[in-house]
């Protein structure tokens, strides 16, 4: 397992991916995750307009943990796999209302709209600090309790927990250099 | 103005239209791919003062709605606004005919003042 020192982001806590081995035994590289802390920050602070604190990203272990609402972009080219951007319900609709300037249900066709232009914006924006060349798909979204993510195998999931003041989140991300 | 923006997302669509307001009383044409943009386009009953447009759209993209527009049109002033963000990208849309480059995420103040610096050279 590759062992990364703490690095602190412009204006925010320290962030560093978790050191524990899984069962997989897959190795976690802090230039692949670094890239979302910091453009969840950027997005959040921008569009949202709510600071987001980082809390220590790590290692999902139980891939039974879920939530309300996920807005998912895959990558392709010299980097693939997928980024997820995840909330409970009530956390969604804040964070929605607080995007798009309106309370929208659940339901709501711009709802998921809105969800998945988030989860765009953030693997977007991530995507030009990977080190390498990869195309985003455009976001799908899922809503509904308990849903689960399939990932890709041998790649571990990365959580990347962040607290905000109308709601918590967390931007998963499982992503790896396609092989040459 | 006359403003053509595309992109997938109706609330993308929604925050631009807000910040553009902020320039002055503006008439919106909206599509949510490049399909959509060019039958917008087709039917318009004059050209748009400008066209505020998204790179990674279901259907056609924006690099290839630019590329088709410039075939034709080579004076409506567009703007490409994505989270695209490498060199060889911006390389490539300024290519293919964009006058100028947003990378979401944007503020307000900065679509604006891009806006604004776009339609100033056009009208140069």
């Amino acid at each position: 397992m590759e062992q990364t020192s703490p690095t602190t982001t412009a204006a925010g806590p320290a962030a560093t991916p978790a050191a524990a081995a899984g069962k997989d035994g897959g190795k976690i590289s802090s230039k692949l995750i670094l890239p979302f802390v910091n453009s969840t920050r950027q997005v959040f602070k921008t569009m949202v307009k709510v600071d987001t604190k980082i809390l220590t990203p790590h290692r999902k272990e139980n891939p039974l943990v879920s939530y309300d609402v996920s807005g998912i972009i895959g990558f392709s080219g010299e980097i693939i796999g997928s980024a997820v951007v995840s909330f409970q319900a009530a956390a969604a609709r804040k964070l929605v209302e607080a995007f798009a300037g309106m309370d929208l249900e659940l339901t709501s066709p711009d709802f998921a709209d809105a969800i998945g232009e988030l989860a765009n914006m953030i693997a977007g924006s991530a995507k030009k600090d990977l080190g390498a060349t990869a195309n985003i798909t455009v976001p799908s979204v899922v809503i509904g309790s308990g849903h689960l993510i399939a990932r890709l195998s041998g790649v571990p999931c990365i959580v990347i927990p962040c607290e905000t003041p109308v709601g918590n989140f967390a931007v998963e991300v499982n992503i790896k250099p396609s092989a040459k | 103005m006359r403003i053509l923006l595309v992109d997938d997302s109706k609330t993308m669509r929604n925050i631009q239209k807000k910040a553009l307001d902020a320039l002055g009383t503006n008439e919106y044409c909206e599509a949510g791919d490049g399909v959509e943009a060019l039958a917008q386009i087709a039917k318009a009953t004059g050209p748009f003062d400008i066209v505020l447009v998204d790179w990674n759209m279901p259907n056609m993209d924006g690099l290839t709605f630019v590329t088709r527009v410039r075939q034709s049109d080579k004076k409506t002033p567009m703007v490409m606004v994505t989270t695209e963000a490498e060199k060889t990208r911006v390389i490539e849309a300024i290519k293919a005919g964009v006058n100028n480059y947003v990378i979401k995420p944007f503020t307000p103040d900065g679509l604006q003042e891009k806006v604004k610096l776009t339609l100033a050279k056009a009208a140069a």
